[in-house]
């Protein structure tokens, strides 16, 4: 029968128009401004730099070793590196960003930076409403602006913000530990050089041995 | 050219097929109007016996799905030249990928045809694997057929959706498809933190893996797309308006495909059995059994259908790889993503994308970018016989015909 095709056809759509009265499946928008669905985990906008602690510039984990810069495929990020060093969370000294800006009108959100990051210093925010009236100066983001704290990263990437925490509190510990055989060496050594003094030996070979791998383990 | 019959008109006995109105428009064509190697001459002396309409379609034309531009001569209401012009969304892709490094190259393959990213990630990543002699993890290997398949899937489904919109049915189709698509990308956003621009693929793996509730999730989804097709099957296979619209429209002759090097869903209605994942057999697609449907008449409504076909064999190999898919790593850790210079020497990556062959062509000099970094677009290639299929047609069948293309004109114009 001509037509037949197309009565096939309406009543696939009326199935579609009464099913959405009856199955909340069929029901695939939300009205925005008013619902909002939470971003998944994964989600990623633009990138914002992690600090620990209170003060953002004392604990800002950015070392400013440029490699985000280098590696940035649309080029939107600048850093200018520090010629003073701050100690960083394991103490070690280490340079910082004197400025540090993102242009997010050029960043395509590619996550690239949060990759070759070895600091674990850029994440991906998921913030996503940022439009803003000066198209200039509004959408260059500058230190200030970038730096969050590490409970906020934690609140919007649970699991990747464990696994990095779990990751720097076992390197904090080494170094602790590092630090604790390198002053207990030192004060061995002491002890033994006050022995040794009284006794007259040469105890110095053991304690060259012992701070060598503490070097190495601060990168 | 038979100017006397107009597609719908023409009834009359075919030897070619079933349906009325296949009209053997290459060998009609005169032999002016041959190709001459890229700098042919424009052909201005009219062909018909009135005046000729040149209407420039585009640019900003909602048929041409982007900037993308037909200059069409007009003898009435018939076609008798179209010259299709692109270029206007040049980006400089090619040289952008010679000047920084691999990693960096990965993120605008995303942008090539936006509508999958998940296979221009793959395509590329291929091509560097090769030049790289790298090795994929199993599971890794899994989760790129399953996010190919998805992305298929999706991209069939839209481009069927435009397709039918083009023909006048603004709306409906095109939003059951979109709903399809939007539990797609929502899978996918869980998994790559992105819903378009995936960025996921790495040489060598892929970024993070799927958790096992992800797993769940995408089965799940999985089983619900074969009613998704019956679906989109009972409401547009069978309707006369469809059928009367496209059936003997613009019409490839398997020969010319061939030597046009049409490749994708699009040779395949034309009747030719080429699909890479059967060729080449490339990642681990020789693993799953599947079908690879073809077309007998080459016209839209046989593109239509391959497509609609097609998106069936992606759920079969997506309910195989998700019912097979291994625990494992994903990414060797060991593998290094800054500085990564592979030897020297040239690889071509390529794999069966939604739209047709996608190749990735590179050739390293050893340093850390490519020298030589070379997109085999499918929807460029693809879209080079537009005006043999539209000799002959009318302007409302030039936009069903370009639509059928399924062009993206970020990959055209790269």
């Amino acid at each position: 029968m001509f037509g037949e095709g197309i009565l096939k056809g309406l009543a696939e759509t009326a199935r579609n128009f009464f099913g959405s009265f009856v199955s909340a499946e069929r029901l695939t928008t939300v009205e925005y401004p008013e619902q909002r669905i939470a971003p998944f985990e994964a989600a990623r906008v633009f990138p914002f730099l992690v600090y620990d602690g209170e003060d953002w510039l004392a604990g800002l984990r950015c070392v400013a070793c440029q490699i985000c810069e280098k590696e940035c495929p649309p080029q939107c990020i600048f850093i200018e590196k520090s010629k003073d060093k701050k100690p960083d969370f394991v103490g070690k000294p280490q340079s910082y960003p004197m400025r540090f800006e993102i242009d997010i009108s050029v960043c395509m959100s590619c996550q690239i930076c949060v990759e070759v990051c070895p600091f674990e210093a850029i994440k991906m925010d998921t913030a996503f409403e940022l439009s803003t009236g000066d198209r200039f100066g509004g959408l260059l983001l500058n230190l200030t602006q970038l730096a969050k704290p590490n409970a906020y990263y934690r609140q919007i990437h649970p699991t990747g913000a464990a696994e990095v925490d779990a990751r720097m509190a076992e390197e904090m510990a080494k170094a602790e530990a590092k630090a604790k055989t390198a002053t207990d060496a030192a004060a061995k050594a002491a002890a033994d050089a006050a022995a040794t003094k009284a006794a007259d030996a040469t105890p110095a070979a053991g304690d060259a041995s012992q701070s060598r791998p503490d070097e190495e383990s601060r990168r | 050219m038979s100017e006397s019959q107009s597609h719908s008109a023409a009834a009359g006995e075919n030897p070619e097929g079933r349906k009325p109105g296949s009209q053997n428009l290459v060998s009609q064509r005169p032999e002016s109007q041959k190709l001459e190697g890229w700098n042919r001459p424009a052909r201005t002396e009219p062909e018909a016996d009135g005046q000729l309409l040149e209407v420039s379609m585009g640019p900003h034309h909602p048929s041409t799905h982007g900037v993308f531009r037909m200059d069409v001569a007009l003898d009435g209401e018939r076609v008798i030249r179209l010259r299709p012009v692109f270029g206007y969304l040049h980006r400089n892709h090619e040289k952008l990928g010679e000047g920084q490094s691999y990693l960096s190259s990965m993120p605008y393959t995303d942008r090539l045809d936006y509508f999958c990213s998940l296979s221009n990630n793959w395509a590329y990543a291929l091509a560097v694997e090769k030049l790289a002699g790298q090795q994929v993890p199993e599971r890794a290997e899994y989760l790129r057929v399953i996010l190919a398949e998805l992305t298929r899937f999706q991209n069939h489904a839209s481009s069927i959706g435009f397709l039918i919109q083009e023909m006048g049915a603004s709306g409906t189709p095109l939003m059951y498809a979109f709903r399809e698509r939007e539990k797609i990308l929502d899978l996918f956003e869980e998994l790559t933190g992105a819903r378009m621009m995936c960025n996921y693929m790495r040489f060598g793996g892929c970024r993070v893996d799927a958790s096992p509730a992800w797993l769940e999730k995408a089965r799940a989804r999985v089983a619900a797309l074969p009613g998704f097709v019956d679906e989109f099957e009972r409401l547009l296979a069978t309707n006369e308006i469809l059928m009367a619209r496209c059936q003997g429209v613009g019409i490839l002759r398997p020969e010319l495909a061939v030597n046009a090097g049409v490749t994708g869903p699009m040779l395949r209605a034309s009747g030719v059995g080429y699909d890479i994942r059967k060729v080449d057999g490339y990642g681990i697609y020789n693993r799953f059994s599947f079908r690879v449907p073809l077309g007998e008449h080459g016209d839209v409504y046989d593109r239509f259908m391959v497509r609609l076909l097609e998106m069936r064999e992606s759920v079969k190999i997506l309910e195989q790889a998700l019912k097979e898919i291994p625990a494992g790593p994903v990414m060797d850790p060991r593998l290094k993503l800054r500085n990564f210079r592979p030897k020297p020497g040239e690889a071509y990556g390529r794999i069966e994308a939604p739209k047709g062959e996608l190749g990735f062509y590179l050739i390293s000099d050893g340093g850390p970018n490519p020298y030589r970094y070379r997109v085999r677009p499918p929807s460029l290639i693809n879209l080079t016989i537009l005006e043999d299929m539209c000799l002959g047609h009318s302007v409302a069948d030039v936009v069903l015909i370009s639509g059928s293309v399924d062009i993206v004109l970020g990959e055209v114009d790269r």
